[in-house]
């Protein structure tokens, strides 16, 4: 088959619990442009125990067409079993591109199908985009990445072989306005399992997270890194943050001294996180930190080393105490709301 | 048992600079080191040796230099060291260098395979998982934990974004493995010594159970198209002023901002 008839974009639509993932909406916003740009449809898949009442919601965020495979094989994730469905979803509609997200799951199961389908895949993209080649005037698809360590930016193409898949991380691609009633197709799709190969079974889960609400949905962020110190020092970022109506987030300094649960922590190993403002008090701003956050729309940093790199990724910094400015400007606020 | 390690060695990104006039990566004066995770899987497999005794061989694709990562892990105690030096498998992608290993590890006995989650140059996590397909095996990624049966199955943890999953794996797989885990022990004086007296075989791609037109550039299904530092912002105001100051200028701009 010719490169040229792999058609349309697939975003592997993740759930967990029976929840649909927002980084699911979130590829499908980025899809929707992507298929636009190629005059291509936007194809999810839905994998899951149950799930297939969820498929139209995926239509109001942007697919054309929902794949569903329900069946209580595929109620937890694991790796041959949705790698299975995956591959056999692919090879039935061979698609130009396919999208996933790298959370857990997708970096688990995205190379496994690249594998399988020998082909090329992209890893944690910041930027994916449909070009134009100069010299054929031929769409192209292009997924642009960080690499060592944030220093450097890499633009990927996969030339010669279909699909050209790519991961993205939770938080970096925006959704769609939700369309209520939009019109799509549902097909339920029938997997032929190889029960053969499924060699892993869960014996237990046990949830960790200790935060009930997801530091990449606040609007406002009071970060806190190493020049907080102590749980005390982040009991006035929180108070700040409570007037302010946001959250707080941490850098890993302060997770892996323990302060901090890893699920608050923004960055390369933790979340990426744009929100309408973030506050960076006492973070110094190592690389891996602000690829976490520098897509944020307004960056305030306090921090009392003027040299600090953070300064760099601010659009406002004060170089000073945050142990004091926190509280005073807490204080100043609390006023405000009260006037 | 016998259990394979794959490591790499890897620039330590975290020492890595732009050069600031020539909006270049510096690469000079960058040490090399043992990828981080890596590390934790080979510390997971010399613990496993410890406990349950085996045999542990260390094995990466790289040029000659790599040697230095192989007698490390000499020291700490593995009892095999392979290289995969040829030219063929220069320019690799994740998909190349996952089949090459996967054909060095065919022609081995093993039990079980340790890789790193991801090396730090390139965080793309891809290889275990790739190399595991390539040799129809079963893995489990992001692993903490693990402990073999009786029956030689191997009872896996690995932690997700908001959980930690017990998982069974029946027979021969491949782990990955996050260095968080596993604090890697120290190389011995003795070990150190030893570990240059000890032989690292050095094979090319005619060693491997491969086709040798999936190997290296020709392999690869992706191509770096254009590469670039990262383009800063235009940096933002900075005061050095009092608190007082500085309260009232946070404010203004929230204001204005209309954060608040």
């Amino acid at each position: 088959m010719d490169i040229k008839d792999y058609k349309n974009v697939y975003v592997f639509a993740e759930q967990r619990g029976g929840m649909i993932q927002s980084v699911a909406y979130e590829l499908l916003g980025k899809a929707r442009d992507l298929a636009d740009a190629l005059g291509e449809k936007v194809v999810a898949m839905l994998l899951g125990h149950n799930v297939k009442d969820q498929a139209q919601s995926l239509i109001e965020m942007g697919a054309d067409e929902v794949l569903v495979a329900d069946c209580p094989e595929l109620k937890d994730y694991l790796t041959e079993q949705y790698s299975q469905v995956v591959y056999q979803m692919i090879t039935a509609g061979c698609p130009s591109i396919v999208l996933y997200g790298a959370t857990t799951i997708g970096r688990d199961l995205a190379p496994r199908i690249a594998s399988r389908l020998k082909t090329g895949l992209t890893a944690d993209c910041t930027k994916l985009e449909i070009g134009i080649v100069e010299e054929t005037g031929e769409k192209q698809f292009r997924s642009t990445r960080p690499a060592f360590g944030g220093n450097l930016m890499a633009t990927i193409l996969c030339p010669n072989t279909r699909p050209q898949m790519s991961t993205v991380r939770p938080g970096v691609m925006q959704k769609r306005v939700r369309e209520a009633g939009r019109k799509g197709t549902i097909t339920m799709f029938a997997p032929k399992f190889d029960t053969s190969k499924f060699k892993v079974k869960v014996i237990e889960t046990k949830m960790n997270c200790k935060c009930a609400d997801d530091i990449a949905d606040a609007k406002i962020l009071v970060s806190g890194g190493r020049g907080v110190h102590d749980k005390e020092g982040f009991n006035k970022l929180q108070a700040l943050a409570d007037v302010l109506g946001g959250m707080v987030s941490s850098s890993r300094a302060m997770v892996d001294a323990g302060i901090m649960d890893h699920c608050f922590q923004v960055g390369q190993t933790g979340k990426t996180v744009r929100p309408n403002l973030y506050m960076a008090c006492g973070i110094s701003g190592a690389i891996q930190h602000l690829a976490g956050m520098e897509e944020s729309d307004f960056i305030i940093a306090i921090n009392k080393d003027k040299y600090a790199p953070i300064f760099s990724a601010a659009d406002l910094g004060i170089v000073g105490d945050l142990h004091k400015i926190v509280p005073m400007l807490t204080e100043r606020l609390k006023k405000d709301v009260e006037k | 048992m016998n259990i394979i390690v794959c490591i790499k060695q890897v620039p330590d990104t975290t020492e890595i600079k732009i050069d600031p006039v020539k909006n270049t990566l510096i690469r000079e004066g960058v040490p090399s080191i043992m990828n981080p995770d890596d590390k934790g899987g080979l510390e997971l497999a010399l613990q496993m040796k410890d406990k349950y005794g085996a045999n542990v061989t260390v094995i990466t694709m790289g040029p000659p230099q790599a040697d230095l990562i192989l007698r490390e892990a000499f020291a700490m105690g593995v009892d095999r060291a392979i290289l995969l030096s040829d030219r063929k498998f220069a320019g690799a992608d994740t998909l190349a260098t996952s089949y090459a290993l996967a054909g060095a590890i065919k022609t081995l006995d093993y039990d079980l395979i340790i890789a790193g989650r991801q090396a730090i140059d390139g965080d793309t996590a891809q290889v275990g998982p790739e190399m595991a397909e390539h040799l129809g095996l079963p893995q489990v990624s992001y692993v903490i934990d693990a402990e073999r049966k009786e029956n030689g199955n191997f009872i896996v943890k690995k932690e997700n974004e908001d959980s930690v999953q017990t998982l069974e794996v029946e027979g021969k797989c491949v782990l990955t493995v996050l260095a968080s885990a596993f604090e890697a022990r120290y190389m011995t004086v003795a070990g150190i010594v030893d570990a240059y007296n000890k032989e690292v075989e050095v094979w090319g791609a005619d060693k491997l159970d491969v086709d040798e037109n999936k190997l290296g550039l020709k392999g690869s299904p992706t191509k770096v198209w254009q590469s670039f530092p990262k383009q800063l912002k235009a940096p933002g105001e900075v005061f050095e002023v009092s608190e007082e100051e500085a309260v009232e200028i946070i404010v203004k701009k929230l204001k204005e901002k209309h954060l608040i």
